[in-house]
């Protein structure tokens, strides 16, 4: 395997894993922009532990996973008491508060960047996102999907048949920060060196494209997603300077042609508006 | 009036919605194991008793006795583990959700919390929570409809799917909000067929908004009429049916300047 399809491979699986981060609180009706910002502190705290404590990235990725998660949770609460265009600038925020507090860290080199010791290759890296698409798919297999798909539906209705709506939108949240802090991890001991412009709104909304493209409400949606559009820039290498043109008309007619994603199941509907049409139908009556 | 006779019973209930008064110190009383109807005319406040009911909106003032219990004061989810389950006049389904895993939306409450939220309910195809909604499927006669995304499917099959998941929540009262409206004369006595199993082998109660008094009559045991936020009747279909109240809510007065114009 050529150093090129091995480093495009490389990408492809940390775009996979940072896509499934994203798709959990979007399949619960919830959009997330600061899922860079996760996936900055997962790569931070993985790079961190296998930095200064020596630990395995085997270990690190998952525990900077696990701290991304648990100050998912912590900002989950409050956030998620915000919703549509609302939620989706308070999350935005949040990708930028992470971001300017890692260029004022200096134990973590600051504005200078961070490099990694440790290094993991391809094989590892496809392995953790073989296991995160295992994970949301098991996920999914369960009731928990079900009740995820019923929230982002019909909120009211799900609470009136005794779904505790609240609380699996926070686990849906916190599940996605936790992924998407895996992502971080993997992408740090991959390329050695993180910085805090990497993980800006661009990644956020490059990987919420993912999910949007792929389709929101099947569990394959975001790993076709997030192939389809890793993989398209570069077969449109040879088209040179163009290529980013050429992409970004395939987007414009991907959204055209198939508003709710590449695979079927999913609609972007509810992720700007509050109520369903049926629920102001029912308001009407 | 012992207490155990009604399952249902409403106590000086008012509801505002801004400065319109909808329901206005409305008291009736629901009778364990009947089919009540709950008529009146448009804008009587009959959804609206349903919504307080269920807790889709919370009341302004007064109770709502549930087997004694007020269940006013109650979160509207924790209310279906009292035994409450509705269905809705425009129809609230899941969309991106399959007839089945719809259905599997109303045995939430009965397999809930963290152990509930990892039942492996698609995983195992020998699930008793998914066998259990196969068979309830099966039994409406809606087994072909099984894995179809519910956002596809015809008016009277998503009608049909909406009281399966409403019984599978095996509720005591069940609230049905028009349940024939729109549904061709076949479908409509199919309908009348299952509820009144449902009424009579479950035991359970139902309280029911329907326009269509052919299909009231032919239900219910009992009947209570509301205009305007307040009961103006109640008794049998037949006495209902006599009542000049009644008429005059429904049809309004002849005065006599109509019957001489006529």
């Amino acid at each position: 395997m050529s150093g090129y399809v091995e480093g495009v491979l490389i990408v492809l699986a940390i775009n996979i894993v940072y896509a499934y981060g994203a798709f959990l609180p979007i399949a619960a009706g919830q959009l997330n922009l600061g899922v860079a910002g996760f996936a900055a502190i997962g790569g931070y705290v993985a790079a961190f532990l296998s930095n200064k404590v020596a630990l395995s990235p085997l270990a690190a990725i998952p525990l900077g996973g696990f701290a991304a998660g648990l100050i998912g949770l912590a900002v989950a609460i409050p956030v998620l008491r915000t919703r549509g265009i609302y939620l989706a600038l308070a999350t935005f925020a949040l990708g930028e508060i992470v971001r300017a507090s890692i260029l004022n860290l200096e134990v973590v080199g600051g504005a200078a960047g961070y490099p990694v010791t440790a290094f993991i290759g391809l094989p590892t890296i496809g392995l953790f996102a073989v296991g995160i698409i295992a994970l949301v798919w098991l996920l999914f297999a369960m009731r928990f999907g079900i009740a995820i798909t019923a929230v982002h539906d019909d909120e009211r209705v799900a609470d009136l048949m005794g779904l505790n709506v609240r609380a699996f939108q926070i686990a849906a949240f916190t599940l996605g920060a936790m992924i998407a802090g895996v992502g971080g991890g993997l992408y740090a001991h991959a390329f050695n060196y993180i910085e805090a412009q990497y993980f800006s709104i661009s990644l956020s909304i490059s990987i919420v494209l993912y999910v949007l493209l792929g389709g929101t409400q099947s569990v394959l949606g975001p790993l076709l997603g997030a192939t389809v559009f890793t993989l398209l820039p570069e077969i449109l290498r040879s088209g040179a300077q163009w290529r980013y043109v050429l992409f970004a008309v395939i987007l414009i007619v991907v959204m055209v042609l198939r508003p709710q994603g590449l695979v079927t199941g999913g609609q972007f509907r509810r992720f700007f508006g509050g109520r369903s049409n049926a629920e102001r139908a029912e308001q009407a009556a | 009036m012992s207490a155990s006779e009604h399952i249902l019973q409403l106590d000086d209930v008012s509801k505002h919605f801004g400065g319109l008064a909808v329901l206005e110190n409305l008291s009736f009383s629901v009778r364990r194991g009947s089919c009540t109807g709950l008529i009146g005319p448009n804008g009587a406040g009959k959804t609206t008793v349903f919504n307080l009911i269920s807790g889709l909106h919370r009341i302004d003032a007064g109770r709502i006795l549930l087997e004694g219990i007020d269940i006013a004061q109650i979160a509207s989810r924790h209310r279906i583990r009292h035994g409450v389950a509705r269905n809705f006049q425009n129809i609230r389904l899941m969309p991106h959700l399959s007839a089945l895993e719809n259905v599997q939306i109303g045995q939430h409450w009965r397999n809930r919390g963290l152990f509930g939220a990892l039942q492996p309910v698609k995983l195992m195809p020998g699930n008793r929570w998914r066998e259990e909604a196969r068979a309830a499927l099966a039994e409406a006669g809606l087994a072909a409809y099984e894995r179809a995304t519910v956002g596809n499917l015809p008016y009277g099959v998503q009608k049909q799917i909406e009281l399966a998941r409403a019984l599978m929540a095996n509720p005591r009262l069940l609230l049905l909000d028009e349940p024939a409206a729109g549904l061709n004369p076949v479908e409509t006595d199919a309908l009348l067929e299952r509820i009144s199993t449902i009424c009579g082998e479950r035991g359970v109660t139902l309280l029911v908004v329907e326009h269509d008094m052919q299909f009231v009559g032919a239900l219910c045991t009992d009947v209570i009429v509301l205009n305007f936020g307040r009961k103006i009747a109640e008794g049998t279909p037949e006495k209902i049916r006599d009542d000049a109240l009644v008429k005059e809510a429904y049809l309004g007065i002849e005065t006599i300047e109509q019957r001489h114009a006529s």
